[in-house]
């Protein structure tokens, strides 16, 4: 990388994450003046982010070439009081902890005390929703059964497409007028409240063109003053690329990366949209840009390759917006998720990869970057040169990019009602889900606890972390003659809570639709402009809501521990067993061993314990997948869970899979941790047992050492294993390429290893950052080629 | 009546033991007795406990059927035919049990996939002529040229093992030789330019593997208490694996490390 790329890095890289209270006070005052009085809340929402747009400062770092921070400065990172509010004692917390610290300012803790706490108490979406929920539905939410997303971020999972790559945001005005034109007044408030959703729509898009015209204005006035000529016209093409986007579509490369950039400071900037919003496949979105300008001359690769390295670091000065509430003692994560995509098929079904593939993985092997997450999709029918150019990326350890097979993703998407081109223009986002970029709302509602519903089975009801019955009896075990009664137990068990689950999600969906709508983020996904509709209330042409099962390992080798020692073998009774757990095996620890060690276990290939995933499997996906959503859509399962796997973890007691108290679940589709003791390919053959095809996306996460990985022949063959897992319809799989050696030092010297970054489920993040059980679980993971 | 046999490991995604990704059986029994033996736990053919290790991992070796044994192979065969892989026979020397041996090659075959054997070629010719047709592959090991330092080293004279390798050739067999460089055993000069002019002399051995020596062996004369005859050998540098590589090299003779 070149001197000013090497410094944009290093003021990234060493910006301390701080909080800033500007978007709040922008907000705040525009409420408190009463500037939104007699508007309906779409207009005032819309004209709230004009406000924040048009008032915020401006910020211009010395020699970057994509202009724009979502703050006053690289990783000040706002809040969302509409949403919900930080308490002092948050910002104490995050201003202090060890982990994920963001800077607060002792005057801003003031100002959210004395102004901002008393003014959006009682109007905050957080209130709103716990204010709305059941009993059962709290009692549930308290022990762990299921945890909720938009209590703290918005519903804003999606991607954008190639739309603004041929039309400007003037271009969409036009689209709005003609939505609004074909109103029809005899609908009466629906024809209302579709002009008002359009028109908030229209002044949306003038905020986004005037914020982009304020930093042309700033970049005039530095021209004027640069000394370096070479600078003054950069400065000076930069402030003719905010005149061009997002106005109108973009001329050049450099221009579809500014816009591209503003669109996403717009999106970030209107609500916290949590797996966040990115611009999807780059690679085919900016190829013609590149090709027309290689043609022409006017673009090099290298300053193509500087270009995108100054996109990416944009993306890594926005660290995620921190939580409220007790989970801001969790360390939880600077990255926010966006996930671009490279590689798969074009439109047309052929393969999509091209020059700008390889030049955007070389930009992320070299740029080293937490944000943004980057992730290859594979299809039959890409080269095998692909494959073999990101796995020498993943050998470096540095656990990006991710694998998909495009060849799950599509079929995916088709099973789910969207049409076929629509599904070669997706790809997956966030952790692992599967979307139709630009034209999708598929929401993340939250990580359901499968493992903790067979604990509150396993007790008839009850929660033995807390003695309350939260369940439903479905019988005392020990009296169950055979397995199946325990498993139709599970089942019932398990579709009670999934009915609190999805009707605490029909409520919440509403307050958003009703409360916060998105009239920005409106703009960009098809059809809410010609809908009239709000992203929020179902305006976009797909609208999934996706439930993420947690723990089918755990699950599984609990399930089949207590069918293959209590109704098979005999080794003990329900009794004994129950006893053990509820002593957290002490005094049972030759029990303990047997359920460890001398019990088929998911992950080995072993059909005992597979055929049991596939029964939790199906009544998992049964009891979701389908259910209408408010939204004119489903609701759909996934099987991820990015760090939730730890905080379900803790509020479990010990299981039958003889796991302890308090520890880690399984994560994703991959099996507990050191379960699987029969290589790599009985680990993907017993994963590629789960129907792929019928959920939104998996996670696998496989941990190799680099020895495994030495040899440009071992490569070939790791790209093989992919390949033949892809064969078997498995959705995704990553890499930790480590050694446990290396991770234990540096637990014990996290100086020297600050730069160390490891897949942790979904996504990378420096292994430093992580809480201490995180950190020993990945040590824990099994470490294949050993021996 | 289908014919049983003891084996010590299955091992799935073996990827140093033949072209792709493989699944390698380890058959017990072994007529050699090599100081560096990685595998001391092979030596004898019946199952046998070893050590002080707790519980099943005590008890070395099980009686298997060929079925049982296909079945377990046949599981990996999506990875097979993605990387060109499939079994290999390792040990132990599988052709202490030949009956066997020849019953789960015979069907392996009938299914397709490849196969290769990994032995010391101790065996009587008469039986390499019952499996030479089953085997797509021979991993082969020419340990050393002085048939005194064979019979020092590994407890038998290398006379028969030649000979067996010139049958094979002959027959048209595929054969990948293996050296294991034992640092002062097998990687003086003398040996390896005896084994690159051997080479040299039969046009059907154009390739030999070095497999550098690793403790893995040592480990488990700790573990299963067996005496350490090889003590601690001096490390192998890159530049000495470079010269010896050379010398196969100057005889038109490809070279691999490590597979």
């Amino acid at each position: 990388m070149n001197e000013r790329i090497r410094k944009l890095r290093e003021q990234s890289l060493s910006a301390k994450p701080s909080i800033s209270l500007e978007r709040a006070r922008l907000l705040t005052s525009f409420y408190a003046d009463g500037q939104a009085d007699g508007t309906s809340t779409p207009v005032a929402r819309a004209m709230a982010l004009s406000h924040i747009l048009s008032h915020k400062e401006i910020c211009i770092n010395d020699g970057e070439l994509i202009v724009g921070e979502r703050g006053p400065s690289p990783k000040a990172t706002p809040t969302y009081p509409e949403i919900c509010i930080h308490s002092e004692e948050d910002f104490t917390i995050l201003n202090s902890r060890e982990k994920i610290t963001f800077n607060v300012g002792e005057a801003d803790r003031q100002v959210q005390r004395d102004e901002f706490i008393p003014f959006w108490t009682g109007r905050s979406m957080r209130e709103k929703i716990f204010a709305s929920m059941s009993d059962v539905w709290i009692a549930a939410y308290r022990a762990g059964v299921f945890t909720e997303f938009q209590e703290q971020r918005a519903p804003g999972h999606t991607v954008l497409d190639d739309k603004i790559y041929h039309k400007g945001f003037l271009d969409f005005q036009d689209e709005i007028k003609r939505s609004l034109e074909r109103l029809d007044p005899a609908t009466g408030s629906e024809a209302q409240a579709k002009k008002e959703q359009l028109t908030a729509m229209h002044i949306a898009a003038d905020a986004l063109i005037h914020y982009a015209e304020r930093h042309a204005g700033r970049l005039d006035q530095l021209a004027v003053t640069e000394v370096n000529l070479d600078r003054r016209a950069e400065l000076e093409a930069m402030a003719a690329n905010c005149r061009r986007v997002p106005a109108h579509a973009p001329k050049s490369f450099w221009q579809a990366l500014q816009y591209y950039w503003f669109v996403h400071l717009g999106v970030i900037t209107e609500l916290n949209t949590w797996d966040s919003f990115n611009p999807g496949r780059l690679d085919q979105h900016l190829y013609p840009f590149y090709r027309r300008e290689i043609a022409e001359g006017t673009l090099t690769d290298q300053r193509a390759r500087e270009l995108l390295q100054s996109f990416w670091i944009k993306f890594n000065n926005q660290p995620a917006p921190p939580k409220v509430g007790v989970t801001a003692q969790e360390s939880n994560t600077y990255t926010d998720f966006c996930l671009i995509n490279l590689g798969g098929v074009k439109p047309s079904g052929e393969n999509a990869a091209n020059e700008l593939t390889y030049m955007i993985l070389d930009v992320i092997e070299e740029m080293r970057l937490l944000q943004p997450s980057s992730m290859v999709q594979i299809s039959k029918k890409s080269p095998d040169r692909l494959l073999h150019h990101a796995l020498k990326i993943i050998k470096t350890g540095y656990g990006q990019p991710s694998l998909f097979n495009t060849d799950a993703i599509i079929p995916e998407m088709l099973r789910q009602g969207k049409d076929l081109i629509d599904a070669r223009n997706g790809g997956a986002s966030g952790c692992v889900e599967t979307g139709a970029f630009g034209k999708e709302s598929y929401i993340l509602t939250g990580y359901f606890n499968l493992t903790k519903v067979l604990e509150i089975t396993l007790h008839n009801g009850v929660d033995p972390q807390t003695g309350k019955q939260i369940g439903i009896a479905t019988g005392d075990p020990s009296e169950f003659t055979y397995f199946d009664e325990l498993f139709a137990a599970f089942r019932l068990q398990l579709k009670h809570f999934i009915d609190i689950k999805i009707d605490g999600n029909r409520i919440i969906e509403r307050l958003w639709a009703k409360h916060l709508p998105a009239p920005f983020l409106s703009l960009l996904i098809d059809d809410c402009i010609a809908n009239g509709r709000d992203y929020n209330d179902g305006g976009a042409r797909y609208n999934t809501s996706y439930i993420q099962g947690v723990g089918l390992g755990s699950v599984t080798d609990c399930l089949t521990a207590i069918k293959y020692h209590v109704f098979e073998q005999r080794t003990f009774d329900m009794n004994e067993l129950l006893a053990a757990l509820d002593s957290d095996f002490a005094g049972y620890e030759t029990m303990q061993k047997q359920l460890r060690h001398q019990t088929p276990k998911y992950g080995n290939d072993d059909d005992y314990a597979d055929d049991i995933m596939r029964r939790v499997f199906e009544s998992y996906f049964l009891l979701i997948d389908g259910r209408p959503n408010t939204k004119g859509g489903h609701f759909r399962i996934n099987l991820l869970p990015t760090t939730c796997h730890v905080y379900f973890g803790r509020v479990i007691g010990a299981m039958p899979d003889g796991r302890p108290a308090g520890e880690p679940l399984s994560e994703g589709i991959s099996p507990v941790q050191g379960a699987d003791r029969r290589g790599p390919t009985a680990v993907l053959k017993s994963a590629a047992k789960i129907d792929h095809l019928r959920t939104g996306g998996t996670l696998l996460n496989q941990k190799f050492t680099p020895q495994m990985l030495e040899s440009d022949e071992n490569l070939k063959k790791l790209g093989h294993l992919i390949r033949a897992y892809f064969t078997m319809d498995g959705h995704h799989i990553q890499f930790n390429v480590v050694s446990a050696e290396t991770l234990r030092q540096a637990q014990e010297r996290p100086d020297d290893y600050r730069d160390l970054i490891v897949r942790v489920a979904g996504y990378s993040d420096y292994f430093v950052d992580l809480g201490v059980d995180l950190q020993n679980e990945i040590i824990r993971r099994t470490e294949q080629g050993v021996g | 009546m289908t014919r049983r046999g003891i084996i010590f490991n299955i091992k799935r995604y073996a990827i140093h033991d033949g072209p792709g990704i493989r699944t390698t059986v380890f058959l017990k029994g072994c007529p050699l007795d090599c100081w560096w033996c990685h595998n001391p736990e092979g030596r004898n053919t019946d199952p046998e406990c070893f050590g002080q290790d707790t519980g099943r991992d005590c008890l070395i070796g099980r009686e298997v059927s060929v079925e049982a044994v296909f079945h377990e192979v046949c599981r990996d065969s999506v990875f097979y035919d993605q990387s060109g892989g499939g079994v290999t026979f390792s040990g132990g020397e599988p052709m202490m049990q030949i009956g066997f041996l020849e019953d789960v090659l015979t069907a392996c075959r009938r299914e397709g996939m490849h196969t290769a054997l990994d032995t010391c070629g101790y065996a009587p010719t008469e039986d390499f002529a019952r499996i030479a047709g089953l085997v797509d592959l021979f991993l082969y090991d020419i340990k050393l040229m002085d048939s005194d330092l064979h019979r020092k080293y590994t407890g038998v004279p290398n006379h028969l093992i030649l000979e067996n390798l010139h049958y094979l050739s002959g027959n048209g067999n595929r054969i990948l030789a293996r050296l294991p460089l034992i640092p002062e055993v097998t990687d003086t000069d003398e040996n390896i330019a005896a084994v690159a002019e051997f080479m040299a002399q039969n046009k059907a051995l154009r390739e030999i593997s070095l497999l550098p020596f690793n403790t893995l062996g040592r480990d488990k004369f700790r573990r299963f208490h067996l005496p350490d005859r090889m003590g601690t050998p001096r490390e192998l540098s890159p530049e000495r694996i470079e010269r010896l590589t050379e010398s196969f090299h100057q005889r038109g003779i490809a070279v691999g490390t490590g597979g």
